[in-house]
């Protein structure tokens, strides 16, 4: 097995530059990675190895001409098959869009073919983004390279797991309640929710269109800044785009120091409900970055009681007019019921089939949600809520730089364990998905391993609208310390990945 | 389809009040379309003025567009609408294979423009103010076709075919207020009104306003209220009008038909009808309720729409002037009687006779131009191939007139000409050589031939009986071909015979 799979994307940078390796060796040592150990871990749905090797033959052709067109030319990436890709199937995890090409790219996939990097292939996810485990992709679920039999998180547990599994250095994903930082939780990686605007939504298959947002699936945070910097931006096609001037992600993290910042820890993440181990983590990841010069203050978010029900009541109204275009007429699946049928049969045969039960139970509960006679009650109130949430945050931004919390409740659980109780799995994201009703930006950074279970812990930074770097900040200043402190990496402790191939 | 029983109107009117409402659409003429960057054009091969948006392909984002925000405002202040600070897009769900998304992106509770009002003339003089209660921006959806049936309809069809072309072109729809008090006119009413709103738009440039095209659609409400009551009766609205005649047509058939039925003991179903213009019926469409449950949220793709004040009064300043003002402020500079006046508002020849009066020809003889010879060959005319004079041409043949150069008989053979296409009336007189003879030499040589041939019409010219000379002049035009002023020629068959 090539070393090469284990550098991050920084180092593969560099030594691209250095002239030290070729992107096609890089991209080849990958490849290999994912033929040998995805087999088990069902990370990727679709891999084109001659697709990938060609954009990394065009990469060592450009670097060798002197004209590399970013300084990550080269360096291969995995992509969360909810954006849309000209060149592989995009599904979104169903049935509903098995084999489905897109006439078009996503702007995030357009920009990191812009800068040169090599897309290895889709990353498996929970069928459009619905759930925290990846058990609801119509593809089967994946798996997590620290304990096969245990979820990934999610819904982007394809995306982490290859990035904790070494099958890419850095990956697409999407957070729309937590679907990036959840799974880095549970995987030991990084994953960042950037401001809602701060990155093109365009050719992200919509979950829910006001909390969805594209980000970053690293290993490290330095990486996680890197690819930030590649995607940000203000995309003609999306207006809910900001069009900010955003700095320099990656000199935030390279410049981190945590002297005389501000952390708020928040009351309502910190104690019942979270896993012994998930807590002695958090808090020993506070105390290190008190030690080096970070003011800690308790804030408390009143409104985060209400948070899960208003979210789960916002999401699936706008997923289910999000997903009624999925009706047979222009693309995907189509289901003709035995002896024909009418528009409108086609239309519900095709669903009952392409649909899988998490899909179906939001978008009829979100169409409940917006009926007549509801919409106050339900929708009405959520927003309400939401706007609570948003009063909170506004509240504990102006006493402290950035808050901090657990990433979620509690280490990675066993497949099959919490399918039976989709309210339970619902809870778990208590955590992650206020930053997506107050549009703020969030970052997931591993803090260890949990003393009952040996799996990995997150610890989440959240920072107000448009104060991305911030996070970038802490999180670099945490990870080194940490890191320090270890003596080592926590992936390097995830037990190899015997057997598996493809 | 079996015609309805339908009551006289006279009589109708006399048992009940018609109540009118009326949503009108205008597409807008904007380069792009409402959401994305496909062409806004019409008449292309169908399915390729489109992108993902227009497709509603998944990922695919709306953008608003901003050329028609500004129509959007434009239009709202020409129909004295206030325009709002901010307002807000909504979708509006439901199903339909020509709807690529599955929901219309509307607006709903924020339209851009509320409570406004028009003025609308009726043929027969009455002024008639209509409220408008707001008027909106949405999206377009695709066209049908439905293939295989015999009416061209969804029932009966094989299958229907999707043409996306459309999908996201803007419309604004305009919403009035209740119409009472239309009485007798309310079919002119209906047709006067769409037809103040084809004028505004036109004069706006922001739309083609072509009917048959559907550029500018009409849905008309129409209920009746018995004599003596204060409630309101049950609405129908009728879709599918694609002419001004038909909006007439449609709501006098409404009237009658619902009154037949309402006399009949019958009640009115509150219903969708189409309008067949063959059949110059309505027939049911489907049922319509209040209770639609089009599941309205806010459009979470879209940041509200809030224009720039600067920009409202810039819109403001570029008005142009209101069809009713305009016609009054015409009426008053032109110094036509109200008879003059309407016969050329009915003729819609306000624009030829304004742009007629710019290129130097007077009023009244543009009038009698437009309104009488040019009608006439325009009715003569083969099909509708219609006939190409322009104003400018107008002008310039009353100038050949007015400078002697062509008497009234002459001038209507060259305005022939100039409708054939043979060119501008200066040059037809020229290579016709139609110009009246001017030079009197050469009239008093045929005139002294004239009257040497006829001597017993001399003599009595020179007794004094001077109407007499008829028979000369008629001689003398005929010599002339036509091309000499008859009164001129007159003068000098005097003063010969008198010389003689």
């Amino acid at each position: 097995m090539s070393d090469l799979i284990h550098k991050t994307a920084a180092q593969l940078a560099e030594m691209l530059a250095a002239g030290t390796t070729t992107s096609v060796e890089i991209t080849q040592a990958h490849l290999d990675r994912i033929a040998a150990v995805d087999g088990d871990l069902n990370a990727f749905l679709h891999v084109n190895a001659a697709v990938s090797l060609d954009a990394a033959k065009a990469s060592d052709a450009r670097r060798a001409a002197g004209a590399p067109l970013s300084p990550l030319d080269g360096v291969p990436i995995a992509i969360k098959d909810v954006l849309v890709t000209t060149d592989m199937p995009s599904t979104s995890g169903s049935k509903i869009l098995e084999g489905w090409m897109s006439p078009y790219d996503a702007t995030v996939v357009t920009k990191v073919r812009e800068a040169g990097l090599v897309p290895l292939g889709k990353t498996n996810m929970d069928e459009f983004a619905m759930g925290s485990s990846t058990e609801h992709s119509a593809y089967g679920p994946t798996r997590n390279p620290w304990d096969l039999d245990r979820i990934p998180g999610g819904s982007g547990g394809g995306s982490a797991a290859a990035v904790a599994a070494f099958e890419a250095p850095l990956a697409l994903g999407s957070d729309t309640g937590g679907s990036i930082r959840q799974p880095a939780h549970i995987t030991g990686t990084v994953g960042v929710k950037p401001t809602y605007g701060g990155v093109s939504r365009y050719g992200a298959i919509a979950l829910a269109s006001s909390f969805d947002q594209i980000g970053p699936v690293t290993r490290t945070v330095m990486d996680s800044a890197l690819l930030h910097d590649v995607i940000k931006g203000h995309d003609v096609h999306d207006s809910t785009s900001l069009k900010d001037e955003w700095p320099s992600f990656a000199e935030a993290a390279k410049n981190a120091n945590v002297k005389g910042l501000k952390i708020g820890v928040i009351e309502q993440l910190d104690g019942e409900g979270f896993q012994p181990g998930v807590l002695a983590r958090f808090h020993e990841s506070l105390e290190l970055l008190k030690a080096n010069g970070a003011e800690i203050v308790n804030v408390s978010l009143p409104s985060l009681e209400h948070a899960v029900a208003a979210y789960y009541l916002i999401l699936p109204a706008e997923a289910s007019s999000n997903l009624a275009k999925f009706d047979s007429v222009r693309f995907g699946l189509r289901v003709q019921p035995e002896g024909g049928g009418t528009v409108e049969q086609v239309m519900s045969a095709t669903r009952e089939a392409g649909f899988g039960a998490e899909v179906k139970r939001r978008i009829i509960l979100g169409t409940y949600a917006l009926s007549a006679g509801y919409y106050d009650a339900y929708y009405g109130s959520a927003q309400k809520v939401r706007t609570l949430v948003q009063r909170d945050f506004a509240d504990a931004f102006s006493k402290v730089d950035v808050l901090a919390s657990p990433t979620a409740p509690t280490t990675a659980w066993k497949l099959g364990e919490q399918l039976d109780d989709p309210v339970a799995m619902w809870r778990g994201d208590i955590a992650t998905i206020p930053a997506n009703m107050a549009g703020i930006p969030g970052i997931s950074v591993p803090a260890g391993l949990a003393d009952e279970d040996g799996l990995p812990v997150g610890i989440q930074f959240l920072a107000p609208a448009r104060e991305d770097a911030r996070l970038y900040n802490v999180g670099a200043a945490l990870e080194t310390l940490l890191e320090q402190k270890w003596g080592h990496t926590l992936l390097s402790q995830a037990p190899e990945l015997k057997g598996g191939a493809l | 389809m079996a015609k309805a029983k339908l009551m006289d109107y006279d009589k109708a009117l006399e048992l009940f009040e018609p109540v009118l409402g009326f949503e009108v659409h205008v597409e807008l003429s904007t380069k792009t379309k409402m959401f994305s960057a496909a062409p806004n054009n019409f008449g292309s091969e169908p399915n390729t003025n489109i992108t993902p948006t227009c497709l509603g392909l998944p990922g695919s984002l709306p953008v608003v567009n901003e050329e028609a925000v500004r129509y959007s405002i434009s239009l709202g202040l020409a129909l004295d609408c206030e325009i709002a600070e901010s307002s807000s897009f909504a979708r509006k769900n439901y199903f339909y294979p020509d709807l690529a998304k599955n929901y219309q992106i509307s607006q709903f509770d924020e339209p851009i423009a509320i409570n406004g009002n028009v003025e609308v003339e009726l043929p027969n003089g009455r002024v008639f103010q209509i409220d408008i209660e707001r008027a909106h921006m949405e999206e377009d959806a695709g066209k049908l076709t439905h293939v295989g049936g015999s009416t061209g309809r969804i029932q009966g069809a094989e299958y229907s075919l999707v043409d996306y072309n459309r999908a996201g072109v803007p419309l604004v729809e305009i919403v009035t207020r209740m119409i009472e008090g239309a009485e007798h006119d309310a079919p002119e009413l209906a047709k006067a009104y769409v037809a103040t709103i084809r004028d505004i738009v036109l004069a706006l440039g922001i739309s083609d306003a072509k009917m048959e095209r559907g550029n500018l659609r009409c849905d008309a409400n129409v209920s009746l209220r018995p004599r003596g009551s204060d409630k309101l009766g049950t609405r129908t609205e009728t879709k599918n009008v694609n002419s001004l005649r038909s909006v007439e047509r449609a709501v006098r058939y409404e009237i009658q038909r619902q009154a037949q039925i309402l006399a009949d003991g019958g009640t009115i179903i509150q219903e969708t009808r189409h309008w067949h213009e063959d059949t110059g019926a309505t027939s049911a469409g489907r049922p319509k309720s209040d209770a639609d449950d089009y599941r309205y949220f806010p459009e979470p793709d879209l940041l509200p729409v809030v224009p720039d004040p600067a920009l409202i009064e810039e819109l403001r300043a570029a008005l142009p002037e209101k069809p009713a003002e305009r016609r009054r402020r015409l009426k008053a500079d032109w110094g036509f009687t109200d008879l003059e006046f309407q016969d050329v508002v009915n003729s819609g020849l306000l624009n030829e006779i304004t742009e007629t009066v710019a290129a130097g020809a007077t009023p009244q003889a543009a009038r009698k131009w437009w309104t009488g010879e040019i009608a006439r060959l325009a009715n003569a005319a083969e099909g509708d191939a219609g006939i190409d004079i322009t104003p400018a041409q107008v002008a310039e043949l009353q100038q050949l007139v007015d400078e002697g150069t062509l008497t009234d008989r002459l001038a209507r053979q060259v305005l022939e000409a100039v409708a054939a296409g043979e060119g501008s009336p200066r040059e037809i007189v020229e290579a016709k050589g139609l110009a009246v003879v001017s030079d009197d030499g050469a009239l008093i040589a045929a005139i002294d031939e004239a009257l040497s041939a006829q001597p017993d019409v001399l003599e009595k010219i020179k007794d004094g009986k001077v109407q007499a000379a008829g028979a000369v002049i008629g001689a003398v035009m005929k010599a002339m071909q036509g091309k000499a002023d008859a009164a001129r020629v007159r003068e000098l068959v005097l003063e010969r015979a008198a010389a003689l």
